[in-house]
């Protein structure tokens, strides 16, 4: 199968005020394809995610240097519209954060803010749809207004999941989604994720090893800001070609 | 050596014990402060202390036009911060770019609510009552107010968006949201009851203030009330009250006070049994907000 | 072209949540502007020595005087009266709310001493002239019905959350390890306390007093209503005195017509309790921030 290139990261440079977070990083990221992110702690693998979609815009100082395209086209570029951005590219986060309103309002502000329903029975029928996509749907039908909290972290997660797709993003940007939750509901979410990749393009960090084997097709290994060793999953977790990737995956040190 | 035994224990239990009996004489001064007005003040509590204008006549002396003035100066008030105050909030809290103008705006705040409420009566006196022409009229009075409770909300808001935290903005970012749409959405939402205990806390602030009221001629003794809000005629609403005289409870209860006759001081102390029904009832129930905004705030 | 006009209402938003956040820039420069302006009409018609010198303040009067030192040395008496009841009172609750107790207990106590601070300053007067000083004459027997004692006490007791609880946030952020530096070192819980908690938290709690100082010269109904409307030139706290604020009351009680030198009086007066109060005001918040930058 021929790989599209969906996401290209050229010299990309991040900083925090002075200080480097990532460091002359190259990467092509396919299309439809579960892309793990690795490495210690601090390395900088956040900070990539969090590059993709723009989000640390939000943080004061934060600055870049190179180019990152999705599609071509340098999403850091002077005219890009960041929300329109923001729609193509979801996130999920670490810590399930759902809104404090119903199950179906948390699904339905995204279509809300962007408009993208013609009437009610479109706006059920798309959360509904979502819903179904992220596996919660049997979980919830009967209680949508009730409030997001009451769920289970699990659930929580799997919402925060239905909440991304339903404005049909491209691409689904993931931080150690399942580093909050018991292996119970990790294993649904790894599930999910696997059938997600049909229509969508998945980067996910993780610092679960296991679980970058079980799902990705490529992992990329990152340390102190520089991308290390970047192949197809299988490869990296049996034959690694850089050292310290090696001694990464195999537990001595991170 | 038994000398030092007994200088450690007078030390070791020196803070518990000043500290519960100075904790004790402070609430039981409010307690015996409630006692004696209540005292005081008991027997001129009936119907007609409410439906009776003042009078010459301690007995027949009553609080309407008082309490009648304090509702539509505190419904003004209330009407003038929140939007204000909100917005003043929001703009510290969720727009200003760190720098010396947010320090500025910042230093500026908490100087206002240092200001000795008296002063703002001043300024009302020069720039509502006369600048504007308003003359001593209910707006006047609910204006010079306003100012004085608004850092009370202000900082209360600021405090409200704080708490709410950054996985809610981050969320509705990620959803291509923009600030204004997270920030009407999503914050605002959230911070509602912290919000609105702010603004119910300045009333209860609001209520009791006198000083300023009296510094822009709010008049002392007055048997007639603000024209209502209501007509018989269209469009039904009619805003001429806002022009009227008024007085306020507080200031009822100081002129009560300041006569020489006993008298007097039982409508002062029924004035005051009235008054403190009230703010403590607000100031509970501010209380209350804040602790469920609390509570909602621990549940993320 | 849609994303325009969101962009447009979004500038929009933002310039009218500025305006009303400048609004307070305008009510202070309201304030001084106000002040300045009719203190300058003032001290056209009396002069600045005789207004800092005088020792009787008699506007009201035929036989005009415009002495503040008399209003003043009421407002400092009556304030350190109330500042000795709010600082020993308050300071001790701090501490043992702060050290001795446990945090549920705490979380009770606090909100229940600020009823003291909410109750209206007007129902204060009242119990300091009809109940205060009618205890106070069974032991000061010459005491006056309008006096200094009784409503600097009662002030004291309004002041008391003010300093406790401030007193008690500035403690509250002295860090764990400095307690337990002390600890180590073989110090009981009173010297952990008074050498190592207080000393630390000592600009905070100094903060706090400054700003109780400050509301106490502001206060204006406890000391109009239980200390008297008579300028009096004393330091016997047994007798009536006017406090500044209390003069601008008396004066607004009246019909004073603006333009007369009755009416310029409040707006020195105001201007002198003003830069009083701001100086403090500025103090205690520098002495706030200084503390803060150390415990953050
Ligand atoms: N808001 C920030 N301000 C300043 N420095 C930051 C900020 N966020 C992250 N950093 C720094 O940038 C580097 C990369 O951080 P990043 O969060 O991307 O790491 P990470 O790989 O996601 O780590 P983890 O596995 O712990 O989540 C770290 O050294 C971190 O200290
Ligand atoms: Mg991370």
């Amino acid at each position: 199968m021929e790989n599209n290139i969906r996401i290209e990261a050229r010299e990309f440079n991040a900083y925090y005020d002075k200080k480097c977070a990532l460091k002359d990083i190259n990467f092509k990221i396919f299309s439809n394809k579960i892309t793990a992110i690795i490495g210690p702690s601090g390395c900088g693998k956040s900070t990539f995610l969090r590059s993709l979609n723009r989000m640390n815009d939000l943080i004061e100082n934060f600055n870049v240097k190179g180019e990152l395209l999705i599609d071509n086209e340098n999403i850091y570029d002077k005219d890009v519209d960041v929300i329109f951005l923001r729609k193509r590219v979801g996130m999920v986060f670490q810590k399930p954060n759902p809104f404090p309103k119903s199950i179906f309002g948390n699904i339905a502000y995204g279509l809300r803010i962007h408009k993208m329903f013609k009437n009610y029975d479109d706006l059920y029928m798309k959360v509904e749809n979502s819903l179904k996509e992220a596996a919660l749907w049997d979980e919830v039908k009967d209680d949508l207004n009730k409030s997001a909290f009451d769920l289970s972290g699990g659930q929580q997660q799997r919402l925060c999941i239905a909440r991304a797709i339903v404005i049909n993003p491209e691409i689904i940007l993931m931080d150690e989604p399942t580093s909050s939750l018991d292996p119970t509901s990790t294993a649904k979410i790894e599930e999910l994720i696997r059938k997600l990749k049909e229509h969508y393009t998945i980067v996910i960090v993780t610092h679960n090893m296991q679980q970058a084997a079980r799902v990705s097709d490529y992992s990329a290994f990152f340390m102190q800001g520089e991308l290390i060793e970047y192949d197809e999953t299988t490869k990296i977790f049996t034959a690694p070609s850089n050292k310290l990737t090696e001694e990464y995956i195999t537990g001595r040190f991170g | 050596m038994k000398e030092k035994k007994l200088i450690n224990k007078i030390r070791d239990n020196f803070f518990p014990v000043a500290g519960l009996l100075a904790t004790i004489i402070s609430l039981g001064i409010l307690f015996v402060l409630i006692i004696d007005v209540l005292k005081d003040g008991y027997m001129r509590l009936n119907l007609q202390f409410l439906t009776n204008y003042p009078s010459r006549i301690p007995e027949k002396a009553g609080i309407l036009s008082a309490w009648v003035g304090t509702l539509w100066i505190m419904v003004l008030t209330a009407l003038f911060i929140f939007p204000v105050g909100v917005a003043s909030g929001i703009y510290l809290e969720e727009y200003a770019k760190p720098g010396k103008m947010k320090d500025f705006l910042e230093i500026n705040i908490s100087n206002l609510a240092g200001v000795p409420s008296i002063i703002y009566g001043l300024l009302g006196l020069q720039i509502f009552v006369y600048f504007f022409k308003l003359d001593r009229s209910v707006l006047a009075g609910a204006l010079t107010l306003s100012l004085v409770v608004l850092p009370i909300v202000i900082v209360a808001t600021r405090e409200s968006l704080k708490a709410v935290p950054l996985s809610l903005r981050e969320a509705s970012f990620a959803l291509g949201a923009n600030k204004l749409q997270t920030i009407l959405f999503q914050v605002l939402p959230s911070a509602f009851s912290g919000i609105l205990s702010g603004v119910i806390l300045s009333m209860s602030r609001a209520i009791g203030e006198t000083a300023p009221l009296i510094t822009i001629g709010a008049l002392t003794y007055i048997a007639f009330l603000p024209a209502g809000p209501f007509t018989t005629e269209f469009p039904f609403i009619t805003l001429q009250g806002l022009k009227d005289y008024f007085t306020v409870l507080p200031i009822q209860v100081f002129n009560w006070v300041s006569r020489p006759q006993k008298g007097f001081h039982s409508d002062a102390a029924a004035g005051i049994i009235i008054l403190l029904i009230i703010s403590l009832f607000i100031n509970f129930m501010a209380i209350y907000l804040r602790i469920k905004f609390e509570k909602y705030m621990r549940r993320k | 072209m849609k994303i325009n006009k969101n962009k447009v209402i979004e500038k929009v938003v933002e310039g009218a949540l500025f305006m009303s956040a400048s609004l307070s820039v305008f009510v202070t420069l309201g304030i001084i502007i106000v002040l300045l302006f009719e203190t300058i009409e003032f001290f056209k018609e009396v002069s600045i020595i005789e207004f800092l010198t005088d020792r009787q303040w008699t506007p009201l009067f035929m036989n005009k005087h415009f002495g503040i030192l008399p209003l003043l040395n009421a407002t400092i008496l009556t304030s350190l009266i109330s500042m000795i009841v709010a600082i020993s009172f308050g300071l001790t609750i701090a501490v043992y709310i702060s050290e001795y107790i446990k945090p549920e207990k705490r979380m009770i106590i606090k909100p229940v001493m600020e009823i003291l601070a909410v109750v209206p300053t007007v129902v204060y007067g009242y119990f300091a002239l009809l109940f205060v000083t009618p205890i106070l004459r069974k032991i000061f027997p010459d005491i006056s019905t309008f006096n200094a004692l009784s409503p600097g006490i009662v002030m004291g007791f309004m002041i008391i959350p003010i300093i406790a609880t401030m007193s008690d946030d500035a403690m509250q952020a002295v860090p764990k390890w400095l307690r337990e530096g002390g600890y180590a070192l073989g110090a009981n819980k009173f010297q952990v306390t008074t050498g190592v908690v207080i000393p630390s938290a000592l600009s905070g709690i100094m903060a706090s007093f400054i700003l109780g100082i400050s509301r106490a010269i502001g206060e204006t109904m406890i000391v109009t209503i239980a200390a008297g409307q008579m300028s009096n030139l004393t330091f016997n706290i047994l007798e009536p005195m006017e406090t500044i604020t209390a003069y601008i009351v008396q004066v607004s009680l009246g019909d004073t017509p603006a333009g007369t030198i009755e009416f310029k009086t409040i707006f020195a007066a105001g201007m002198t309790l003003f830069v009083l109060t701001f100086i403090l005001n500025v103090f205690s918040y520098m002495l706030k921030s200084k503390f803060r930058e150390r415990y953050r």
